[in-house]
């Protein structure tokens, strides 16, 4: 299997860069997610809003196909992932990046940190120099040190490791980023930095984010788009604005007033 | 100590009767150990009041001592800590008490509801028997079948139905176990409740449930609240004072409402500040803090806010400001 | 403190490596060598532990022993760790029907006695030091099997592992590169226990005639020799019976220290 050249997996334009048609899944004969639709064009973010068992990990993992779906289809960039043979499917992946919500089991406590986060360029045909600087770069763009790249994961804080963790989604310069729940683990204050560099790189990068939360002024900042689970359906959907601002559906006006 | 296990008139009735406080803390200290021989001060200076039918969340990011505050007041420091100031629970100090006398006063004078209930309850045995055990133990219903009484009308009141009385706790939602908990803390009708980050493991739309069930007990039963969270939008609005601690200091301290509109310490502005505003649109400016929090006991001289305070000027590295009660800041005046 | 486990194990165990390695080319004494005037004579000058009731220098005898417990103990025991670790992770990584495959299999093997093994393969092979190495060895790839399969498969759940196959990594590259590093700690414990329990399998066997033929000398065959003498010469069943305790300790510690010096814990200061 040969790596793949970066430039030549760019979508066209006007290709959704993510899109889920009635989107499906079964654990032990329960439907755990019904008919979850949407479409990102390049750049938009989507919101996923959800309390806990609704199905929202489920959703990430079956939008970065670590699972396959009951029914339903999942397209990166228009290709139907499931569609894909499991090498084209790999090779597609330096695309669609992953950060997940605990940054203390998301890195490999055996590896240095700079291996990890340049795991991602295994895919790639890149030199040793050029890897070297992805490296370099990624982390400059999560505001780490160089020299961070040699050390443990256990010798970062939270906070720090999930900038580590982003800095691995970054790296093969993904045109889509699922974040599962990516800040909740994290206090306060180092929240609010996580938020305000996921929004950077939104601007700088124009990536497109998934970003799954159940923190609302997050989604708000974050995203164009947002959707409402409850029990794996969708309840409400459409713009972040009208569904934060003006939902219809009582479940997210209950989710709102909690927030008052 | 007697052997007695119901507090004696004498304990409630302290030599500071004229005060009508329930808990006061002057001056709580707290030392680590650390390896080869050092030690990490986790509180410097700790100072608390509270009230019955009062609810007081102590707020604060990690590293900033908030639990370690807890597990003080009732006793449960690790192995190896050393304490030093004052605590008095209605006026009776509790910081020279040894083993018999701290166990008398747990579960029955003052309770702690901690933050994982799934680990804090007995997985072997039904909420029913865990809320029965502290009755029993502290000898508060003359028989077995008062006690089960007693323990279906705890049950009842924290909103858990008669049938769940049978369950075990991995059979219960992570709301219904956190009630459990809390009635279990309550079944010997404690004057004081501490609960350490109580809704950590639940839902937005259960945190609030959660929080005005304990102010609702916590106002029927003249008891006092003691809140520790992180979380200072959630309990800001649902407690009636609030006392913000970071880095084993405190920062500043006063009614909810004053600090929620008026905050005056750099370091609670900036979590006011920090948060993004539901509402205020996708481009609205964020305001980060700069900077890490610093792990426990790690804080230097001085302010531990001051590497990362807008206002520091150098003397508040050198010399940590002194708390007047409300307010713990070299910049801002009161 | 890890640090004094570790020294303790090596030091023991490199010293029983020593003592099998010299014994190759010196003994006090030619271990075979009978001499009756020498009959169950007590520790002296000449042969400091004394001798056994045909007059062999039991001090040589010993020596030779270690060699054998070091031999069963590294092939059996190295067989077990390669197959069974193997076997583990490829279960861990397919799951589905070659998992179920995999460890029903185990189940059978290892509910099989070892000791019934080895006397199915004497029966049919003829005893010997082979015999004891094939019944532990196969004994012990079950064990590790099943024991790496559930780990492997608890790492495997793991958000940076899901992270790699994000990342696109293919399964064996993750077995590999982080799936079995996680399973060193394990394998080093595990791998030492099953090697003092090989050499006491050993024993075991030799005891029974079914191991280590005579004239060859191993620590089960002394006991077993020195047991009708337990009462005129104590001390012949004490030597190898001291030797089998200190082998199996230094394995221990041994373990113990490398699976905590290995801990990237340590490894950062």
């Amino acid at each position: 299997m040969s790596p793949v050249d970066p430039a030549a997996s760019a979508p066209g334009p006007g290709v959704p860069v993510l899109e889920a048609e009635a989107l499906g899944q079964r654990y032990n004969g329960r439907d755990v997610l019904r008919q979850v639709s949407f479409s990102l064009r390049p750049g938009e973010s989507l919101g996923v809003i959800g309390e806990s068992g609704a199905g929202k990990s489920t959703l990430a993992r079956l939008l970065m196909a670590l699972e396959r779906p009951a029914s339903g289809v999942v397209r990166w960039a228009g290709e139907d992932v499931q569609a894909l043979s499991a090498t084209q499917r790999r090779l597609r992946r330096t695309q669609v990046q992953m950060v997940f919500q605990d940054p203390y089991s998301s890195l490999d406590p055996r590896w240095r940190v700079g291996r990890s986060v340049m795991e991602p360029l295994q895919l790639l045909r890149m030199s040793p120099q050029a890897r070297q600087e992805r490296l370099s770069a990624v982390l400059a763009a999560v505001q780490l040190e160089p020299d961070a790249a040699l050390r443990f994961p256990h010798q970062f804080s939270g906070g720090q490791r999930q900038r580590l963790a982003i800095a691995r989604a970054l790296v093969t310069r993904p045109a889509l980023i699922v974040a599962d729940e990516p800040l909740s683990a994290l206090d306060v204050s180092v929240q609010a930095q996580i938020l305000s560099l996921l929004r950077d790189l939104q601007r700088r990068e124009g990536i497109s984010l998934v970003l799954i939360s159940h923190d609302l002024p997050a989604v708000e900042v974050l995203c164009d788009q947002a959707l409402v689970l409850r029990d794996g359906q969708v309840v409400e959907q459409g713009s972040a604005a009208t569904v934060l601002g003006d939902p219809r559906h009582p479940y997210t006006q209950s989710l709102l007033a909690a927030l008052a | 100590m007697t052997d007695e296990v119901r507090p004696a008139p004498a304990l409630r009735a302290g030599p500071q009767a004229s005060s009508t406080a329930l808990l006061r803390v002057r001056g709580l200290q707290v030392w680590l150990p650390a390896p080869r021989g050092a030690w990490l001060q986790a509180l410097h200076g700790v100072d608390l009041d509270l009230d019955r039918g009062e609810s007081l969340a102590l707020v604060g990011e990690s590293g900033s001592g908030k639990t370690m505050t807890a597990l003080a007041l009732m006793g449960l420091l690790p192995q190896g800590a050393r304490m030093s100031g004052q605590i008095e629970l209605d006026g009776q100090p509790l910081q020279t008490l040894d083993d018999t006398a701290w166990c008398a006063l747990r579960g029955r004078r003052m309770a702690m509801v901690f933050q994982e209930p799934l680990t804090a309850l007995n997985p072997l045995q039904p909420i029913l028997a865990q809320v029965m055990e502290p009755i029993q133990v502290h000898r508060l219903a003359p028989d077995r079948t008062a006690t089960r009484a007693r323990a279906m009308e705890l049950l009842e009141q924290v909103g858990l139905e008669s049938r769940m009385a049978a369950a075990y706790p991995h059979q219960l939602s992570g709301g219904q176990r956190q009630r459990a908990l809390i009635a279990t803390a309550l079944a010997a009708a404690p004057d004081l409740l501490i609960a350490d980050e109580p809704t950590t493991a639940l839902d937005a739309r259960l945190r609030v449930q959660m929080l005005a069930l304990l102010q609702s007990l916590v106002a029927d039963r003249g008891m006092g609240l003691l809140l520790i969270s992180h979380d200072l939008a959630l309990t800001a609005r649902r407690v009636q004072r609030l006392a913000v601690l970071y880095g084993g200091r405190l920062m500043e301290q006063g009614p909810a409402a004053e600090l929620l509109e008026r905050p005056r310490h750099p370091y609670t502005q900036a979590l006011w500040a920090a948060r993004p505003r539901l509402g205020a649109g996708r481009d609205q400016p964020l305001h980060p803090l700069p900077g890490s929090v610093p792990a426990l006991g790690q804080t230097g001289a001085g302010c531990p806010f001051a590497p990362r305070c807008p206002l520091a000027q150098p003397r508040c590295g050198e010399q940590p400001p002194a708390w007047d009660g409300g307010l713990a800041c070299w910049e801002v005046g009161p | 403190m890890s640090r004094l486990r570790l020294a303790a194990g090596l030091v023991i165990t490199g010293l029983m490596l020593a003592v099998a390695l010299l014994s190759l080319v010196w003994t006090p004494f030619p271990p075979d060598a009978i001499d009756m005037t020498q009959r169950l004579a007590g520790p002296g000058s000449t042969h400091w532990l004394g001798c056994d009731h045909l007059g062999r220098d039991t001090l040589s005898r010993l020596m030779v022993g270690a060699r054998s417990a070091w031999l069963v103990g590294l092939v059996a025991v190295g067989l077990g760790l390669i197959g069974g670790t193997a076997l583990g992770l490829l279960a861990a990584a397919t799951r589905g029907a070659v998992e179920t495959v995999i460890l029903r299999a185990s189940d059978l093997g290892f509910a099989f006695p070892a000791l019934l093994l080895a006397i199915v393969l004497a029966a049919a092979l003829g005893p010997g030091m082979l015999i004891a190495i094939a019944a532990i060895g196969l004994h012990a790839i079950p064990s590790f099997a099943r024991l790496v399969n559930g780990s492997a498969k608890s790492w495997w759940a793991r958000d940076f592992v899901q992270a790699s196959r994000a990342a696109g990594q293919s399964r064996w590259a993750i077995t590999l590169t982080h799936i079995l590093p996680q399973l060193m700690p394990l394998l080093i414990v595990q791998g030492t226990t099953q090697f003092a329990l090989a050499i006491l399998a050993e024993a075991g066997l030799s005891y029974l005639g079914l191991g280590t033929q005579p004239p060859q000398a191993s620590w089960g065959r002394l006991l077993a020799e020195a047991q009708t003498l337990m009462f005129e010469a104590p001390q012949l069943a004490m030597a190898p019976g001291i030797a089998i305790t200190v082998a199996v300790l230094g394995l221990n510690l041994l373990g113990d220290g490398l699976r905590d010096w290995l801990d990237p814990k340590e490894q950062a200061r």
